[in-house]
């Protein structure tokens, strides 16, 4: 397989670790490495948290040393998009006008912030974060702001919302529906972050939309409500979800709903065309085999690994645990799993301590487990969920329940029938 | 600058000259020892920085935390006396001379 390329579209989390599994597994081909952004692959869970406050240096964001591409012989092409994708002749154009062909093509596209659209989105103060260079233009607006309105209630919305209170800036976040993160979380575990945020001084309006936003000479002022209050705003962030780069992928007829569709082997409907990431819509075993698209650091990776095992020869159902994490303030906010559709929520641990997980049930299967500061029960769930170790909600209510010890193989929940 | 020795699972070894305040998980990361995977980037979340820390002025290192002490019973590779999540140690001038042994799987 030496003489094969692969190029790989889209150079963020999931596609570099592509790139770098697919040496992992000893391909020898030519590999090309494509991104829309000029910098070189770097974390982006950090710049909604500890690169806003200068905690974690711009140096420091890099997921791998500069050099590392060259030294595995991976030929980078930054600050340049895929702009089409020829499926019949495999090959793919550039935004710089070069055509690369390839034996197969890795989509890596991501995702792009959904867009606020009401008036005054675009006023000066008004922003958005993903990107390195929308992190930049945050940290460098925040230390001067007196009132971050923050609209979106959901994961990044919430981290900075939570790094501005800890500057000592008045914070109010706007939550359209009434529950945080309604499709994710919980119940109880959202209302416990509500509480756990306004404790810190944070303010949060649940059931509260953004109807416009108004300025003065293009700055921002204030945010309305639909209701008819307004917030006095000189910094707005809009955290109100994603939506998959898709349109390359559309037009080149690859099959798209909701991200580009997948099979179980992250191939797409081209056999030599195959998506991961932020940008994939897979069938999902932890779900039932539901197409689903997942947008985290360990969809990305784990799917770059299964396609650069499927490229060397190890297809298998791709099958990873999900998982997600959210720092905010002092939160460390786990999920295991895909707890929705859950029946039953039980609690274990210490919620007035801040530290507890919710494990969830439908019926006496573990759905998942949504952690805050228990990160040690975050992987017993891990593993619970990838050995298919039952687990019972009644387990979880007997006296002397070892979580630890049942996850690491040390004992069973149901004690054998005597 | 602390010096880390890196002991890798392919019985190679790689001394890198690291900083004072940083960790062993980024100093491995900065230098390419890809099988520190870090897939958390250092925030506690993960234990895909597993090292075994096999020689050198370990009384330099803290203590694990309960957090660090419990979630150690999860690494990919067994646990050992030795065992710590490397983005808990923090590099000094005390902890010069470490070495380190990565384990072979992360997950």
């Amino acid at each position: 397989m030496s003489n094969r390329t692969v190029v790989v579209a889209g150079a963020g989390q999931a596609g570099s670790q592509a790139a770098a599994s697919l040496r992992d597994e000893g391909f020898q081909g030519r590999i090309v490495l494509v991104g829309a952004e000029r910098h070189a692959p770097y974390q982006r869970p950090p710049l909604s948290k500890g690169y806003l406050t200068g905690k974690v240096p711009p140096e420091r964001l890099a997921l791998r040393p500069p050099s590392f591409y060259d030294d595995i012989n991976v030929e980078l092409r930054l600050g340049t998009p895929v702009t089409s994708i020829d499926v019949d002749a495999r090959s793919v154009g550039l935004g710089n006008g070069e055509r690369l062909e390839y034996h197969d093509l890795v989509l890596a596209l991501g995702a792009r912030n959904r867009g606020l659209p009401i008036d005054g989105a675009d006023l000066d103060g008004v922003l958005t974060l993903r990107s390195l260079a929308d992190a930049e233009e945050v940290r460098r607006r925040l230390p001067a702001a007196s009132s971050v309105v923050v609209i979106g209630g959901g994961f990044i919305g919430l981290e900075i919302a939570a790094t501005a209170v800890g500057l000592g800036i008045a914070t109010t976040v706007f939550e359209v529906a009434e529950q945080l993160m309604a499709r994710v979380l919980s119940p109880g575990t959202a209302s416990f972050l509500v509480e756990a945020h306004r404790r810190r001084g944070m303010r949060i309006d649940l059931g509260t939309s953004a109807a416009t936003i108004t300025g003065t000479h293009g700055q921002v002022r204030a945010v309305w409500t639909s209701d008819g209050r307004s917030v006095p705003a000189d910094l707005v962030l809009v955290g109100i979800g994603a939506v998959p780069n898709t349109e390359v992928a559309a037009e080149a007829g690859l099959l798209v709903d909701n991200g580009i569709v997948t099979d179980p082997h992250l191939r797409t409907s081209d056999p030599h065309v195959w998506a991961i990431g932020d940008c994939a819509s897979f069938p999902c075993a932890y779900a039932d085999g539901r197409q689903m698209r997942l947008e985290s650091v360990q969809n990305a990776v784990a799917q770059a690994r299964a396609v650069a095992a499927a490229l060397a020869g190890r297809a298998e159902y791709f099958r990873a645990v999900p998982w997600f994490w959210s720092d905010q303030a002092d939160l460390k906010i786990q999920i295991a799993g895909l707890p929705t559709g859950r029946d039953t929520v039980i609690m274990y641990g210490e919620a007035e301590q801040e530290r507890f997980s919710a494990f969830c049930f439908a019926g006496d299967r573990l759905l998942g487990v949504e952690s805050v500061n228990r990160p040690a029960d975050h992987l017993a769930a891990r593993r619970l969920l990838e050995l298919g170790i039952p687990l019972r909600p009644v387990d979880l209510t007997r006296p002397g329940f070892d979580l630890r010890a049942l996850a690491s193989g040390r004992s069973a929940a149901v004690a054998p029938a005597s | 600058m602390p010096k880390v020795t890196f002991i890798r699972p392919n019985g190679e070894t790689t001394v890198v000259d690291g900083a004072d305040g940083t960790s062993i998980m980024q100093t491995a990361v900065s230098a390419g020892i890809t099988e520190v995977v870090a897939e958390c980037g250092g925030t506690l979340a993960c234990a895909t920085c597993h090292v075994y820390v096999h020689d050198g002025p370990i009384d330099a290192l803290p203590e694990a935390s309960g957090d660090e002490e419990e979630m150690l019973d999860f690494t990919a590779c067994p646990r050992e006396p030795t065992s710590r999540l490397s983005c808990q140690l923090p590099l000094s001038p005390q902890t010069d001379g470490l070495v380190v042994r990565v384990p072979p799987e992360q997950y």
